[in-house]
């Protein structure tokens, strides 16, 4: 559950966070890249080197729906019903690393915004990041 | 038996002493407190846990954070044989404190971000993913003694 003052303070992060879309994205992907390797085996159709083309606008592509979700967060279904089915029925990526993207998008935004990313506005994302994750899980089956 | 390459071990032990342990411990545990409240279960004894600035100001917090920091310092200490320095730790866990094991993780994660917050630009994703083997290696550690 989020507070009327949690969503408030999102969608002030996330406004500031979607001037730097691209490079938060490919950070974020980087460092999921890197610790949990795994993760790889969805883009091997892909370049995922660090700076690549490909990283850096799939990276901003994830950041800004991101921000769109954090603007619409009492109609999260809905908004995002299309990435829903893109995940669902196209993507098929297992769920559980939707939570690896979490922390590692929590970690990037951590190292930016250091003394910023208070307790209180680290529990707000990763509420807010978990809900997310479960409206892309939700027409898995 | 867990192989570490020197880079790795260069990245954790380069982490260990940038870090200010009597801030990171107590941080992090706050942090986990706030960020996933039923990990409070297990502090029932440490008084005011209401909200997130109570959970900060509180010593008690504040000085099992430390505790928690000096185990991890245990963990470097002894790299090559984590599982064998931790056995009595992960006795402890299980058979005193009764802690379900799924929320070593929590409190990991927690700890990562901390030190993201203070190394800023230099917690490199290669140094992360390091870092986060060593406490993917130290949770489970902690987990070996449950049965």
């Amino acid at each position: 559950m989020l507070s009327k003052y949690e969503k408030e303070l999102l969608v002030t992060i996330w406004d500031k966070a979607a001037d730097h879309a691209e490079e938060i994205g490919a950070e974020s992907l980087l460092r999921m890249f890197a610790c949990f390797p795994k993760t790889k085996t969805y883009f091997a159709h892909l370049d995922i080197s660090p700076q690549s083309e490909h990283l850096r606008s799939h990276g901003k592509k994830i950041i800004l729906a991101v921000v769109e979700g954090a603007k619409n967060i009492s109609t999260l279904t809905t908004t995002l019903a299309p990435l829903s089915a893109l995940h669902a029925y196209q993507l098929k990526i297992h769920p559980t690393n939707f939570k690896l993207l979490s922390h590692c998008i929590l970690v990037t935004l951590a190292c930016r915004m250091k003394d910023e990313f208070t307790p209180v506005a680290h529990a707000a994302l990763d509420k807010f990041l978990s809900a997310l994750a479960a409206v892309l899980a939700e027409k898995y089956r | 038996m867990v192989v570490w390459t020197d880079a790795e071990r260069a990245a954790i032990t380069g982490i260990f002493s940038k870090l200010n342990c009597d801030v990171v411990g107590p941080n992090a545990l706050a942090r986990c407190l706030i960020v996933y409240p039923w990990t409070q279960r297990y502090f029932a004894k440490f008084g005011n846990l209401y909200n997130a600035a109570a959970i900060m100001g509180n010593p008690m917090v504040a000085a099992h954070g430390k505790v928690v920091l000096r185990g991890l310092d245990k963990a470097l200490k002894n790299m090559d044989d984590i599982k064998k320095a931790y056995t009595q730790l992960s006795e402890l866990h299980s058979e005193k404190l009764h802690v379900d094991p799924d929320n070593f993780k929590l409190l990991a994660d927690c700890i990562t971000i901390v030190v993201a917050g203070q190394m800023g630009s230099a917690f490199t994703a290669e140094i992360q993913a390091a870092w986060q083997k060593f406490l993917a290696v130290v949770v489970s550690a902690l987990c070996r003694q449950y049965y």
